[in-house]
């Protein structure tokens, strides 16, 4: 495997300037380089997410194909054109150079939940596709409500820190990352923006695998997680350095780390820059609950470096 | 060549003969015979195409729709609770202009949960945008998915079709069928070329893209219904292309012992067949009486029905449906085909019947005519629709309910 630099990244766009996202989304950023590396012949499924507003009658920034689905079945239709593909092919109504790459993209609510059926049977049928969840943790087209990716103590508009729940979230985020790769797909990643590097090396080791090729990336939304659109990549570095967002892979079920820190910085670092964090500080910190993500964080890596 | 098919094994053999790329599927009862049979002769070699099994109905109508929007020949099949589930795609697809060919094998909708027919199922689905063809026969059953290829295909048409066939009384019930060779098959219907070329590399597509202006969403909806419109005479097309071919005429509507009739029923489906028994034996007994059978449900033939029903005293619409709060869902619709004729019936009266599979027999048949032959002689119009429901009836639920330990219950 060859070691990338930012140098390797592809000049041209696939995904153009001006749309009506905001400044700063994270999502974006990584659904722009993951377009980039995987090139024009690709064909983008789009579930109901912010990502749908890319394409907008009659615009669309997408030099290559795009198709808005529905919240719920992106993969079911990404089988139907990969299908589809294949039949044209095997039966000489398209040629093999004009093959496209299906991509899957939607956000961390339409992964977690009200999509997880469609992948999963996705995955099972051993589908030959792309899957790009940008995780922001939350519902952040509708306002920012909680998803199951929406992590312990966060607020969100509907976990709002009160006196009855000064912790705001009280539930853990889904191990989406786990759920997939019990499903053994030859290839789970997550990503960063922080770390495009890392992110083309997988997506070009991913590209060598014919099956399910499925990526999680650390998603900052500026408006979502009350933070300036200027600190998006601080925090996705931040996000890795203080180990809450391990970077990974697994192939065929095989979990390695591909960033693992000789030091982890205090994972308070992180959330303090956040507004959808600030009760834990404001007006009173509350150790307790900042000492239980750390927890969970330690206990992390302690099995990973076992 | 004729055979003995079921409803069931008539889709498939269509399926076959109309040389479909893809299925993907689901199953739920009493549509599962469709994708068993496509599934054996795909693995058989008997037919080159790829079936799917995939995780839901929602699933499997969006990968249809997904599969012929890339450009092959498509087909599904489902059944009541699935079509339900799968519902809000059931817009996409209309939506997405793809000419896709679904098979409902009709079934009540739960709750209660129940395996025998009616079509709440398939009516709920009226407003989507893809086209209805209800049939009466297994022969018709089979005439009508290729038939739906050649109007779904059309590029007046462009919009996806559901052809209905009656859960058990057609699904399951063999009726001698002619099957046509495959080869004249493909002269009526040649192999599928979308309009706006295959998805691939050379062809770059902006596909069901967010549209926030509500003109240009008005437009594409009203495109939609234009073009649901033109089906109608698409219909007509398809239907002279088909009996030129096979000698079998389909009518968008079919009347039966009409012209001289006084009194006409309005109905749709495998009922229908018994209904035709009904009729002659009423005209034995010197009663004007007719039928007219809606065919295709949407596009809504509403010129044709105001026509054939038109100058006649009395019509009575048979739903085998109920429109929970207002009635049969049908009979507004056939009222609507006649309100603005001078010379519209005296009366229509609604009535609703054969829900869950309830046995309608020549006897209700002959109930439902008297009816609306009384509420003619004596100019009452009744309001609500009329629950058919007959004593024995009435006694058997009476049985069930004592021994569901609901004790004795006043009838
Ligand atoms: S709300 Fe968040 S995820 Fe959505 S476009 Fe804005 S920044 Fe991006």
């Amino acid at each position: 495997m060859t070691t990338k630099t930012l140098k390797d990244l592809p000049v041209e766009e696939s995904l153009t300037s001006g749309t009506m996202l905001c400044a700063g989304c994270g999502g974006l950023l990584l659904v722009r380089i993951f377009e980039k590396v995987l090139g024009q012949n690709a064909v983008t499924v789009n579930a109901a997410g912010c990502m749908s507003m890319l394409s907008v009658f009659p615009n669309t920034p997408f030099k290559s194909s795009w198709f808005y689905v529905a919240m719920a079945s992106a993969p079911a239709a990404a089988q139907g054109i990969r299908d589809a593909l294949d039949i044209l092919i095997k039966k000489g109504r398209v040629k093999k150079e004009d093959d496209l790459k299906v991509v899957v993209i939607t956000g961390d609510g339409a992964a977690s939940d009200i999509g997880l059926q469609a992948t999963s049977g996705a995955m099972h049928r051993r589908l030959d596709f792309y899957y790009l969840v940008y995780d922001n943790e939350g519902y952040s087209n509708t306002g920012f409500q909680a998803s199951s990716a929406s992590p312990f103590s966060s607020a969100t508009k509907t976990t709002i820190p009160s006196a009855l729940a000064p912790e705001g979230n009280l539930l853990d985020k889904k191990d989406l990352f786990e759920i997939w790769t019990a499903h053994k797909p030859p290839y789970v990643a997550t990503i960063s923006p922080a770390y495009i590097a890392d992110m083309m090396r997988k997506i070009e080791k991913a590209s060598q695998f014919a099956g399910p090729k499925l990526f999680i990336a650390h998603s900052p939304c500026p408006p979502g997680w009350d933070v300036d659109s200027d600190a998006v990549i601080r925090l996705s570095k931040l996000a890795v350095e203080t180990g809450i967002w391990p970077l990974k892979e697994a192939v065929n079920g095989e979990v390695t780390h591909s960033v693992i820190q000789k030091k982890r910085k205090p994972v308070e670092e992180y959330l303090k820059l956040q507004g959808r964090f600030e009760h834990l500080f404001e007006p009173a910190r509350q150790d307790k609950v900042l000492q239980t993500i750390q927890n969970k964080i330690d206990a992390y890596w302690a099995r990973v470096e076992k | 060549m004729k055979q003995l098919l079921t409803g069931n094994a008539s889709v498939a053999t269509a399926v076959r003969l109309c040389a479909v790329d893809y299925i993907p599927a689901f199953p739920i009862t009493p549509q599962t015979e469709i994708i068993e049979l496509l599934s054996r002769w795909i693995n058989e070699d008997r037919m080159d195409a790829k079936l799917v099994m995939m995780d839901s109905e929602h699933s499997m109508i969006t990968a249809a729709g997904a599969a012929s929007l890339a450009g092959v020949r498509t087909f599904t099949a489902t059944s009541s609770q699935g079509l339900l589930y799968g519902f809000e795609m059931l817009y996409n697809l209309a939506g997405w202009r793809v000419p896709v060919v679904m098979a409902n094998v009709s079934r009540g909708v739960s709750s209660p949960i129940t395996m025998e027919p009616d079509h709440n199922d398939v009516l709920s689905a009226r407003d989507s945008g893809f086209l209805q063809i209800h049939a009466e026969t297994c022969q018709e059953v089979l005439d009508s998915v290729i038939m739906a290829y050649l109007i779904s295909e059309d590029s007046l048409v462009r919009l996806p079709t559901i052809v209905n066939l009656d859960g058990f009384y057609l699904s399951y019930t063999r009726e001698p069928v002619e099957v046509p060779e495959r080869e004249e098959v493909a002269s009526i219907l040649p192999q599928y070329i979308p309009t706006s070329g295959y998805m691939n590399a050379q062809n770059p597509v902006s596909v069901a893209v967010a549209v926030l202006d509500g003109r240009a969403y008005s437009y594409f909806k009203y495109q939609m219904h234009l073009a649901s419109l033109n089906a109608l005479d698409v219909h007509e097309k398809a239907s002279k292309k088909f009996e030129k071919a096979f000698g079998r005429k389909y009518d968008i509507v079919d009347g039966f012992m009409l012209d001289d009739a006084d009194y006409v029923i309005v109905m749709t489906n495998s009922l229908t067949t018994t209904a035709r028994a009904a009729i002659k034996e009423m005209r034995n007994e010197g009663r004007k009486v007719g039928l007219v059978r809606i065919r295709l449900l949407r596009p809504f033939p509403r010129q044709k029905i105001g026509q054939m029903l038109a100058g006649k005293k009395g019509v009575a619409v048979l739903d085998q449906n109920i429109s929970i709060g207002s009635g049969g869902i049908l009979y507004p619709e056939v009222l609507g085909a006649l309100y603005h004729r001078s010379d519209r019936p005296n009366k229509i009266i609604s009535f609703i019947g054969g829900l869950g599979g309830k046995h309608i027999g020549i006897s209700d048949f002959k109930h439902i005519m008297s009816v609306t032959e009384q509420s003619v002689k004596e100019d009452q119009q009744p309001l609500q629709s009329i629950l058919l429901f007959t004593d024995s009836d009435w006694s058997k639920v009476k049985q069930m309910l004592k021994v569901a330990g609901k004790g004795e219950v006043e009838g």
